[in-house]
């Protein structure tokens, strides 16, 4: 595949979602700067959505988990699992971020919102972890 | 044709042409057609005194309810929130939208208008939504889906500039026709091709593509017939129009500009498309009118156990924090799996992990009320859709109250992935000025003439957490069949239990398909 169309599908986030065959669907357009770099920028843009701009979540008929002083968060390998592979509502975000992105916005859930952990997780880490990327389907 | 006329005709047709013919046969008479419905379940005889608890008051829930009650049971519903409908919604003036951490959003459109923060259109081929408004008496009317006068926009074609989409789309064939016409003459189809295909081919290239005679696609009064005019064509001495300029070739071929063409190919997204008069939530209202009386608003559901003898739910009541327990025969849960993932289920493990293992997605869309209908009066644009590669993804016109002096509303995003997640983190006044920035690329008359809006961003949805059940090929082969099958006196519903997922289409069939299996099995216990 050439870089000029790489480059299109990363940013139009096709690599892990492509455009839905089935589903009611926006259509291709929607794109997304695809330059972030620190942990902070990959936060705000992807994770505050869901775990709020205070890494507190959310309460309602079910829960968003609160990431701001989560014990689980430890292990440097559960969040950067989590991230990569989804867990209940949570989409998957191996293919969709890189192994830098995702190390870089563990390492920065795990030094900030009350979390003090010194350890830091590589792209190469998060490389080892990575399964194959799913293949969303209708 | 009386049926055994029929029936022998269509043997004979079987005999002769095989199943391909008979098929083609019985589509044309009206039997096998695509849509899985072939009309509401024959549900009878249910046993008496024979109880079911559906969860949930979406559209799935509804029709469970509905269905199982005139087969004789008796039914109850407990919706966790204060309306019955689910993701069937909609937004007018005075609605509030409370997300999990955004601040309460208050629509202030005018009498009228309204948005539909989830599903908005209907596909002429979803029979089973189309049999039910029609039964349940729900207005219908034509949503513009295919809008040649719409724009289409890229950052990467064509300087930024929105192009029409009717001039992408025309300009797209006559090019891809004259190259295919040029590759005939050049020999580089004679393996593919007979003589008299390759002939043919040409001829229709030429037509198809509007080329000259020399097979080239150029502006002309031809190719204007099909694409618009520089001038149009008027009356009297100078009425003679002045064909248009063609598009530059090389940036046709930039992915916004042919997805967008692909999108209306789509099977789902073919015209005629419908829309409920008035909002999208007179299907759910009118599902509701059939089955109020057996619904219980503000019930969170905390655990839903089994056993040989019947289910027990326990709920709690949102507002009063009163915990109750509900018990009855049979059980069919409509709550989204992003929701019942985390609800304490007593099923096999194999189902358990079944509903863990489906994401949800983080759809946005934007309402946004003008003082004017701008699109109508300044760009001859009535209904349909604009495509941009900016975050928002697209503007969409009202298929309702054209040619109105007053305010308008339009959708000024419809977004979800990676764009969708970016928006969702946004304050409501952040979200609403990144859907005025990138529409007015569009529309340059988006600033003078915005009156409010309102962004609703579906991850932070407090009873959903999200749009719709992602479904990779991975997770339908591992657990789509076990999330379907009854798990002892309980059955799931809803468009995550569909091959049509994403749609009310889905989320019917499934419920049919599930309250049919578990009369069944009710039946044989």
């Amino acid at each position: 595949m050439n870089s000029f169309i790489l480059r299109a599908l990363l940013i139009a986030g096709l690599a892990a979602f492509p455009v839905a065959a089935h589903a009611d669907s926006p259509g291709a357009g929607g794109e997304r700067k695809s330059d972030m770099q620190s942990g902070a920028e990959v936060y705000r843009h992807v994770c505050q959505a869901c775990h709020m701009a205070d890494g507190k979540g959310g309460k309602g008929a079910a829960v968003i988990p609160a990431l701001a002083s989560n014990p689980k968060l430890a292990i440097s390998a559960y969040p950067a699992g989590v991230v990569l592979n989804g867990f209940g509502a949570m989409p998957w975000f191996n293919g969709t971020l890189s192994p830098e992105q995702i190390a870089h916005v563990v390492n920065y859930v795990r030094t900030h919102f009350g979390n003090s952990y010194t350890d830091m997780l590589s792209a190469d880490d998060v490389k080892a972890m990575a399964g194959p990327v799913p293949h969303v389907t209708h | 044709m009386a049926s055994q006329t029929r029936r022998q005709l269509l043997t004979a047709l079987g005999l002769a042409g095989g199943t391909a013919a008979l098929y083609q046969a019985m589509t044309v008479m009206g039997h096998a057609a695509d849509s899985r419905f072939s009309g509401p379940p024959v549900l009878s005889g249910a046993r008496k005194g024979s109880k079911v608890l559906v969860l949930g008051a979406g559209l799935a829930g509804m029709l469970a309810a509905y269905e199982l009650r005139k087969a004789g049971y008796s039914v109850r519903i407990l919706e966790y929130q204060d309306r019955p409908g689910g993701r069937n919604w909609t937004l007018r003036g005075g609605d509030r939208v409370v997300e999990m951490g955004t601040p309460v959003q208050k629509v202030g459109f005018s009498p009228g208008n309204y948005i539909n923060p989830g599903p908005w259109r209907i596909p002429y081929h979803h029979r089973a939504l189309l049999h039910y408004c029609k039964q349940f008496g729900v207005p219908l009317e034509p949503f513009i889906q295919l809008n040649y006068n719409a724009f289409v926009h890229s950052a990467e074609a064509f300087g930024g500039k929105p192009m029409r989409y009717r001039d992408v789309a025309c300009d797209f064939t006559g090019v891809v026709a004259e190259l295919l016409a040029k590759s005939i003459d050049g020999h580089t189809l004679d393996q593919e091709l007979t003589q008299d295909d390759r002939a043919q081919l040409k001829e229709a290239m030429r037509g198809w593509g509007l080329l000259d005679e020399n097979l080239r696609y150029t502006s002309s009064v031809h190719t204007s017939t099909r694409r618009g005019w520089e001038r149009r064509p008027g009356g009297g001495p100078d009425g003679a129009p002045v064909p248009s300029q063609l598009l530059d070739r090389h940036d046709l071929f930039k992915p916004g500009m042919w997805q967008s063409l692909a999108f209306f190919m789509n099977y789902e997204m073919q015209t005629t498309m419908f829309q409920p008069v008035g909002g999208v939530d007179m299907i759910g209202k009118g599902f509701a009118k059939q089955v109020a009386d057996l619904i219980t608003m503000h019930a969170r559901v905390t655990r839903i156990a089994q056993d040989q003898q019947g289910v027990r739910v326990t709920w709690e009541h949102t507002a009063s924090g009163k915990v109750s327990e509900e018990t009855a025969d049979w059980c069919v849960c409509t709550i989204p799996l992003s929701v019942l993932s985390q609800i304490d289920v007593q099923v096999a493990p194999a189902m358990k992990a079944a509903i863990g293992a489906v994401p949800y997605t983080s759809h946005i869309k934007m309402g946004l009320e003008f003082k004017r209908r701008f699109w109508e009066q300044d760009d001859d644009i009535y209904g349909g859709i604009s495509f941009t590669s900016g975050e928002i993804s697209q503007v969409s016109y009202p298929s309702y109250g054209y040619h109105s002096s007053g305010p308008g509303v339009l959708l000024g995003a419809y977004t979800k992935n990676m764009a969708g997640l970016d928006i969702a983190g946004m304050s409501p006044a952040e979200r609403i000025e990144t859907g005025l920035a990138q529409g007015s690329v569009l529309h340059p008359q988006y600033r003078k003439e915005f009156s409010n809006g309102v962004a609703v961003a579906w991850s932070r949805i407090p009873w959903s957490l999200g749009c719709c059940a992602i479904w990779s090929e991975e997770s339908r082969k591992q657990h789509y069949r076990t999330l379907t099958e009854m798990d002892g006196r309980i059955v799931l519903a809803g468009e995550h239990a569909s091959y049509l997922g994403c749609w009310q289409e889905g989320a019917l069939l499934s419920s049919l398909d599930a309250i049919t299996r578990l009369h069944k099995r009710a039946q044989e216990a």
